[in-house]
């Protein structure tokens, strides 16, 4: 794990927005760990992966919160 | 009838750039949030965004209605939600969620946004160059907004 995104308490575009800043400070191969409280962070956090070829590796609810890894490949 | 080639069968034919182009026609916050909302959003995933303010759009982005843009001034919401204006305007503040300004700043840091001012509208409301933003690329014309968008989406807001 290289990063932690605490993007609890934004709503949406604040999760995948700071999904995509994040991403472009870590290396290819990189886990970014992202926790949301938005509803929507998950169905668009993998969207967002889907668009930009990057791969959600796990999806956990955690309360009111939901952990999502990402890893970059590209 | 449709004839399939063999031209790009296994996947998307084009590796080619999604595009989101938005024509901002209203300059009240209804329509803006919703401008900056999506461009944000695209830009993230790597859409290029391109904005064409034009006629009110085109007014809500120059300095002088940026800075007084605060939730009491000015007809700010369309007429049609004028009831909600006040309630909304509170519930984002309480929300901590940026203005449409922000998010179209945060925009442009995030990925590939344009913004394009209108230079007919400029003409009509007596608009210069310096009098708008600093987030403005350019002062173009419907042919360079049409060529822009090419081949993507856009929306009329």
């Amino acid at each position: 794990m290289t990063k932690t995104l605490d993007a609890r308490g934004m709503y949406c575009p604040g999760p995948v927005m700071e999904t995509a800043k994040a991403m472009k400070q870590l290396n290819v191969g990189d886990v970014l760990e992202i926790l949301a409280t938005d509803p929507a962070a998950k169905p668009d956090i993998e969207a967002w992966a889907r668009r930009t070829g990057n791969q959600v590796l796990e999806v956990q609810q955690q309360g009111e919160a939901v952990r999502i890894l990402v890893r970059k490949l590209k | 009838m449709t004839q399939k080639t063999d031209v790009g069968v296994s996947q998307t034919p084009k590796e080619e750039k999604k595009k989101l182009s938005i024509i901002v026609f209203s300059g009240t916050m209804d329509r803006l949030m919703p401008v900056g909302i999506l461009a944000s959003g695209a830009a993230s995933s790597g859409y290029e965004v391109n904005l064409f303010f034009t006629f009110w759009g085109l007014q809500a982005i120059t300095k002088k209605s940026l800075q007084s843009a605060g939730p009491q001034q000015g007809p700010k919401v369309d007429v049609n939600y004028q009831e909600f204006g006040q309630m909304m305007a509170q519930r984002m503040v309480e929300m901590k969620y940026p203005s449409w300004q922000q998010l179209l700043r945060e925009a442009k840091e995030v990925g590939e946004v344009k913004v394009f001012a209108c230079s007919t509208s400029m003409g009509f409301f007596n608009i210069n160059r310096e009098d708008l933003a600093d987030f403005v690329d350019d002062v173009v014309g419907v042919a360079t907004f049409l060529d822009r968008a090419q081949g993507g989406e856009t929306l009329f807001i």
